[in-house]
């Protein structure tokens, strides 16, 4: 008896976490598919270095939340291309239409090619956009990588804005959001 | 076989194939040649293009003999050869035709021949044989056999064709199996591949051809990429050959020979490669009608081309890339519009642009590098450079020597000259920032203006640059990039230091220096710029000419306190105004000067004094908690100054309060919010880029000179938080509000011009105020209490000598009291106390003690008007009866001549006279007493000593005998005393009698020797009885008892007792009528427990004469409504004052007399007794008080004095029998 009481109590935080997210998705806040997430997982272990070199996480109104990218380059050329990418990512949003957008897919793709970087975009269904920077070099990286990727993020940014203490429409300072962008970059070499 | 050759495409044959495939319609079209040994494939050689497909064997033999001589063996040894090359597609064609039928007849059946030739080859395969009869004849017939024949023809082919081309395809897929052998080499694998393209591509299946084109370059990238991983083929050697030749995409041939011989030999390198793919590929998607995918695959592919390069670390000549890249891109866009029109162009824009900025980004690059973006012009090693790489681009292609715009031209003019290289360069950005904007890319525009704005600042031509880079620097702003901010700042602040725009350029300066982005150099510098202007010397500039810059740059408000945390002083007083600036300076800097300009605003009238000021400080909204302290809104530091745009502006609340004037009670409580118009506006995310920014300053920062202001002098702000003291002044009373803020560093004045939220604090004036309060709850009249004299001096400051004067009253006298006069001194004359104040600084409160004593009236009757020396009515004192304590209280009016003002001040206190007096006359047989009872109305306790009865008219020998008790007696709050004497007299009773009732009393407390028992006074009248009133109701005709419902009569009889008196004449209005003397009086009869209903006239007027014993005698029938015994009706008698009479009897303004008399017909008799004395009192006292101001003359009532109407019928009942033959029982449950 006491043993059952002992698993129930971990089952039952589960379930009010579950229900805050669920609260959460109809308040506007999209969130990735877990089961799908989960199965992911196995992959992920495979590529242990992660390969974005820029991690934005930008406002509604298009002002960053959250900018990160490899320290040994350029840092002003990242945010001048993540700032273009706006551009196709409010064409992206744009194009789907007002009546599909409750059904349109966050993950936007590929929102631009450069000759060295490749720009990937999503967005929240609350026009909060995630924008990775990929290296050209770096082929490796397939589509269903990049979308992992992105709902990865966006779980950790949910799991920010559940955050009693953190103001909507500040800058996003939680040391969980910064480690799990920090295993998505590539490791400096 | 011409017409052969082009009948056969005519219909199409649905073609069937392997692996699943879609069957699909297609066009066969055949090469017809002659048959040659030499022309059958060996094994091993595999060209598919020329590649035999079907035998025919023609003959028109109709001969059996030719046929076994020649035609057979022929046949045979064809057959043969075929089968020694495995072909097993062969089909005989017998020409059958007329002409020869005719020649040789009869010798055969001509279905002979075929027959035998069916047997001797065409064992299973009957179909192998084809009769054609007569090809050259239109007879149907002849067209029939063609028709049949070309379908036989089709079938065989096509059969044959699928065979040897699955067979083809099995074996491109073995080569491609063997890639990882050492020996396999990607070209010829490429070559026979691409030969499987060029047959889908004959058979219009460009579909099918792109695939293997696609195929072989998903194969090359893997190899590419594998390279890269470190599993590198060695095939991919002739692929890392340094690149010697950068022409460009060729994509106006179909096939580029030149390339694909090089592919071919095992030569080309992997440009070569990658242009002949794409060209390839090019080619087929035009044909299929896909240019935009051209466009996309062609960015794609130059990145990737530029990537694999890298990848494979070839050797390329700096720059050349970049023109390979420039020219394929223009090459492509060329191609592109010349398959498109230009409405299609234009809507596609968005497909094309990618290209045309990247054409753009490597011109640019080409520039620097070649020196044609220098001021100074490319250098020789540049031009060394220039030369290198024209001379990689080779000769231009034949194809577009004649076209004037090709891209070999044009890369080749724009690397040939500075002006060139400009002229295309700007064509270029701006075809693709006008494209960008067209598809609403805005960002990307501004950032190839950004770019356009670099090659200007190059050029040095900032004034073109300037519009690019303040474009750029708003949307970043708007959008708060702050790193963007900075850097584009940084070129702009280049930008204006060039265009000699100071103020912009300090403007900048000063942004960049506080800018947290910066290095601590960087910053330093740009502060410096700022310093070095300040202290410049003045030479062209008028001396007071400064700079105003924006102080949103310099410093930011943090918070602002003022201290009193009120922020409502007096006028003069000292207030105090901290400012916490946070200094956004690299260094500390000393400012000169921080000025704060104050709005002065004068507050409507004076009446706003304190509470106004209160009432202001409620509304300060969340950010001044009543503590003083303004915080202001801070943006986060990142975002800077553009988050304050983006971000919804803070609610704005405030306490809202309403209060009723009159007491000040609350009547409604909420809370308001003040910005809601602001918060409530539609947030577009695309407005944001249109809010004004600070990055392009403020039109102008003006500098307004209030005159006043709060300044600081020399202060140094260190970077980060720093603390300003400043003084408000206080000068003069009213509203000052804060509004522009300003530091000055030398030249240089740094300003805010609004500050937000509004800090504002107040200055009032007061005017010197005196109060009078009583120490205790109430005053009570009669014994001596001290009231307290507080003066708040306000602006006035009391002088040594300076004095109350307070005007005596006779009713209300100053006494001298010894607790108060430390520091004043009081001085009485007969008329005037007056009452000199210590000197005391404005603002302050003075407070002292005097004693009062209060004299009461003698109540009720005929208090003394009190008249001043001025004549003035000063002292009038009011009574009323107070329904909640039933205490009689006196309004004092105090006069005060106050030092501060020539008029008098009026204060009033109100005394409450602690006693109420009843008088009644009792009455034992002849005996006669009077009765008073005395009634402590306050609170306080009281003795009571010598009640004295005394007839006020000595002449009337009335005698008066005391049965009261000689000592003290205590009367407790709220209980009674009764006095009793008996009257006794000695001739006859006089008319009416005066007494006055007097006793002593001192309250319990204060029971020390020296507090005098006070005297109290009731005056009070007896009167003798005028009229007796008497009534009888009697039943209706042959009735013994009243019944309900019947009418009875009601007989009232109004006697006159007494003769009249002297006196009594002035009261009595009487009227001389035939040589009579009547009176006039009012009857009514009212029944007020609606027991009778009184029918026909209930009220008259009769005549009385005056002469005792005069009866008047009414008949009136009234009907009882209730059985059992009822009380009499009431009757009530008045005097009755005709219209005509001038009135004798004015009433007092204050009582009104006709409201009383009204009100006294709705009350009993019984209650009359008191109101009445006082109102009649009141109406006596005011005799000659004035001329009456009533309109109407009106009859008028006046009821008599109590005890002048005797009611003989009081209390008398009488019994009334229900009506006998009711049905229905009434039964009041009461």
């Amino acid at each position: 008896m006491l043993t059952r009481l002992k698993t129930q109590v971990p089952l039952f935080s589960m379930n009010s976490y579950t229900k805050l997210r669920e609260k959460l998705k109809l308040s506007g806040l999209s969130f990735a598919s877990t089961h799908s997430h989960v199965i992911r997982l196995g992959r992920h272990s495979r590529h242990n270095s992660k390969m974005a070199v820029c991690i934005a996480v930008i406002a509604k109104e298009n002002y960053p939340l959250f900018i990160r990218s490899v320290p040994i380059q350029n840092e002003l050329k990242f945010h001048y291309t993540v700032h273009t990418s706006l551009d196709v990512v409010e064409e992206k949003i744009s194009a789907v239409g007002k009546a599909m957008a409750d059904q349109r897919e966050l993950y936007l793709g590929l929102l631009y090619p450069t000759e060295d970087y490749k720009v990937y975009g999503y967005v929240t269904n609350s026009k909060v956009k995630f924008v990775i920077v990929v290296d050209s070099s770096n082929t490796s990286l397939r589509d269903n990588e990049i979308r992992s990727m992105f709902r990865k993020l966006h779980n950790s940014f949910t799991d920010v804005m559940c955050n009693p203490f953190y103001n909507p429409g500040d800058t996003i300072q939680s040391k969980a959001f910064d480690s799990i962008v920090s295993a998505m970059m590539v490791q400096a070499s | 076989y011409t017409s052969l050759a082009q009948q056969l495409p005519k219909e199409p044959m649905e073609w069937r194939r392997s692996y699943g495939r879609a069957p699909k319609m297609i066009h066969l079209e055949a090469n017809f040649v002659q048959f040659k040994e030499e022309l059958l494939p060996k094994d091993g050689n595999r060209a598919l293009l020329t590649f035999p497909f079907l035998h025919i064997y023609w003959t028109d033999c109709c001969d059996t003999e030719m046929y076994k001589a020649s035609v057979k063996d022929d046949m045979l040894r064809w057959q043969s050869t075929l089968r020694l090359h495995g072909s097993v597609d062969w089909l005989i064609v017998v020409v059958e035709s007329e002409a020869k039928k005719k020649n040789k007849t009869n010798i055969l059946p001509r279905t002979s021949i075929v027959d035998k030739i069916r047997n001797d080859f065409c064992n299973k395969q009957s179909d192998r044989c084809v009769v054609l009869s007569d090809p050259l004849k239109e007879s149907s017939r002849s067209q029939d056999s063609w028709n049949s024949f070309l379908t036989k023809l089709r079938t065989l082919l096509l059969m044959s064709f699928t065979k040897n081309l699955g067979r083809f395809e099995d074996d491109m897929r073995t080569l491609r199996e063997k890639r990882t052998e050492p020996g396999w080499s990607f070209c010829d694998y490429f070559m026979v591949q691409e030969e499987l393209a060029f047959v889908f591509e004959m058979l219009q299946q460009f579909e099918d051809a792109l695939v293997q084109y696609d195929e072989l370059d998903a194969l090359f990238t893997q190899y590419v990429l594998n390279f890269g991983a470190g599993d590198g083929a060695n095939w991919l050697g002739s692929f890392c050959a340094p690149v010697k030749r950068w022409s460009g995409l060729l994509l106006r041939r179909p096939i580029d020979m030149e390339k694909r011989e090089l592919i071919q030999r095992g030569e080309a390198n992997l440009l070569d490669l990658r242009s002949y793919l794409f060209s390839r590929q090019c080619t087929l998607l035009i044909f299929l009608q896909r240019p935009w995918e051209v466009t996309q695959r062609a960015l794609e592919l130059l990145h990737n081309c530029v990537q694999e390069l890298r990848l494979l670390e070839v050797s390329v000549v700096q720059g050349a890339l970049d023109c390979w890249v420039f020219l394929s891109c223009l090459e492509v866009l060329h191609r592109i519009e010349g398959c498109c029109d230009r409405a299609q162009l234009e809507a596609n824009c968005s497909h094309t642009v990618g290209l045309w900025t990247y054409a753009t980004e490597k011109l640019k690059s080409l520039g620097y590098l070649c020196g044609l973006v220098a001021e100074k012009g490319p250098t020789s090693e540049d031009l060394n450079r220039t030369v290198d790489l024209l001379a990689g681009l080779g000769e231009e292609r034949p194809e577009t020597v004649n076209s004037l715009q090709s891209p070999y031209k044009k890369l080749n003019e724009a690397l040939s000259s500075v002006e060139a290289f400009e002229k295309h360069y700007l064509e270029l950005s701006q075809a693709a920032m006008e494209m960008y904007r067209a598809i609403g890319r805005m960002r990307s525009s501004r950032l190839i203006g950004k770019s356009l704005a670099e090659f200007y600042m190059k050029k040095g031509d900032p004034e073109r640059a300037e519009g690019f880079l303040d474009d750029s620097l708003r949307s970043y702003v708007a959008e708060g990039w702050s790193l963007q901010v900075t850097h584009t700042r940084k070129q702009m602040a280049e930008c204006q230091k060039l265009l000699q725009q100071t103020e912009d350029y300090l403007q900048t300066s000063a942004l960049l220096a506080g800018d947290a982005n910066l290095t601590e150099e960087e910053r330093k510098h740009f502060y410096q710029v700022i310093l070095t202007f300040a202290s410049q010397e003045q030479k062209d500039w008028h001396p007071d000419q400064t700079v105003a810059l924006s102080m949103a740059a310099f410093a930011q408000l943090r918070q602002m306190q003022f201290s009193p945390p009120g922020a409502v002083v007096h006028v003069g007083a000292a207030l105090q105004l901290e400012l916490r600036v946070r200094c956004l300076m690299p260094v500390a800097v000393q400012v000169e000067q921080l000025a704060a300009t104050l709005h002065f605003s004068l507050e409507q009238g004076g009446a706003r004094g304190r509470a106004g000021g209160t009432q202001r400080r409620t509304g300060q909204g969340p950010q001044g908690q009543g503590d003083g302290v303004v915080l202001f809104p801070q943006g986060s530091p990142l975002a800077g100054a553009g988050m304050g745009a983006s971000l919804p502006p803070a609610l704005e609340l405030y306490e809202m309060q309403d209060r009723s004037p009159s007491d000040s009670s609350l009547n409604s409580t909420g809370v308001v919010c003040k910005n809601m118009h602001l918060l409530l506006r539609r947030h577009d995310s695309s407005a944001s880029l249109d809010t004004p920014t600070a990055g392009a300053l403020p039109a102008a920062v003006a500098v307004d000179d209030g005159a006043q202001m709060l300044r600081a002098r020399d202060i140094t702000l260190q970077p980060g938080d720093n603390s300003i003291l400043f003084t408000a002044p206080t000068g003069e009373p009213g509203s000052y509000t804060l509004r522009q803020l300003c530091g000055s560093v030398g030249r240089v004045q740094f300003v805010q011009s609004h500050i937000y939220p509004v800090v504002q604090y107040e200055v009032y004036s007061q005017e010197p105020q005196l109060t009078i309060e009583p120490l205790s709850d109430n005053l009570l009249a009669g014994i001596p209490q001290k009231v307290k004299f507080t003066i708040a001096t306000g602006h006035y400051s009391v002088k040594k000598g300076d004095a109350l004067q307070l005007s005596n009253t006779d009713s209300m006298p100053i006494l001298h009291s010894s607790c108060c006069s430390r520091a004043l001194s009081v001085q009485s004359s007969e008329k005037v106390t007056s009452i000199s104040l210590p000197p005391t600084p404005p603002y302050h409160t003075l407070e002292f003690q005097l004693e009062v004593l209060c004299h009461i009236p003698p109540t009720p009757f005929k208090p003394d008007i009190e008249r001043l020396t001025n004549g003035e009515v000063r002292h009038r004192p009011k009574n009323h009866s107070q329904a909640d304590s039933g205490m009689i209280h006196i309004d004092q009016k105090v006069s005060i001549d106050c030092p501060w003002s020539i008029y008098s001040t009026l204060i009033s206190l109100t005394f409450y006279v602690p006693f109420k007096a009843k008088h009644s006359i009792l009455s034992a047989g002849k005996r006669k007493y009077i009765q008073v009872c005395l009634q402590n109305v306050s609170d306080t306790n009281f003795h009571l000593v010598d009640p004295v009865l005394t007839e006020r008219q000595p002449t009337i020998p009335v005698e008066l005998l005391s049965f009261n008790a000689k000592t003290q007696q205590t009367v407790c709050s709220q209980q009674s005393v009764f006095c009793l004497w008996e009257m006794r007299w000695v001739k006859h009773l006089p008319l009416c009698l005066q007494c006055a009732f007097s006793a002593s009393f001192a309250p319990v407390s204060a029971s020390d020797a020296h507090t005098a028992f006070k005297p109290y006074r009731y005056e009070f009248q007896l009167d003798r009885t005028l009229y007796s009133l008497k009534a009888e109701i009697l039943p209706s005709s042959g009735d013994q008892h009243c019944r309900t419902g019947a009418l009875c009569g009601l007989e009232v009889s109004i006697t006159r007792q007494a003769e009249p008196s002297e006196t009594e004449g002035e009261e009595e209005e009487s009227t001389e009528i035939e040589g009579l003397r009547t009176t006039k009086l009012m009857y009514e009869v009212v029944d007020n427990s609606s027991n009778w209903a009184v029918c026909g006239k209930s009220t008259g007027v009769v005549s009385m004469p005056v002469a005792a014993s005069a009866t008047h005698r009414v008949q009136m029938e009234v009907m009882p409504l209730f059985a059992g015994h009822l009380p009499f009706p009431n009757i009530k008698v008045f005097k009755y004052l005709p219209h005509s009479a001038v009135p004798a009897i004015q009433p007092d303004t204050d009582s009104c007399l006709e409201n009383d008399t009204m009100s006294l017909l709705d009350k009993g008799l019984d209650d009359q007794g008191d109101t009445a004395s006082i109102r009649s009192r009141g109406s006596i006292h005011s005799v000659g008080s004035g001329e009456q101001q009533r309109g109407l003359p009106m009859p008028r009532l006046e009821p008599f004095s109590p005890g002048q109407v005797f009611y003989w019928s009081q209390g008398r009942q009488v019994l009334v029998l229900p009506v006998t033959d009711d049905h229905v029982m009434e039964v009041n449950v009461t």
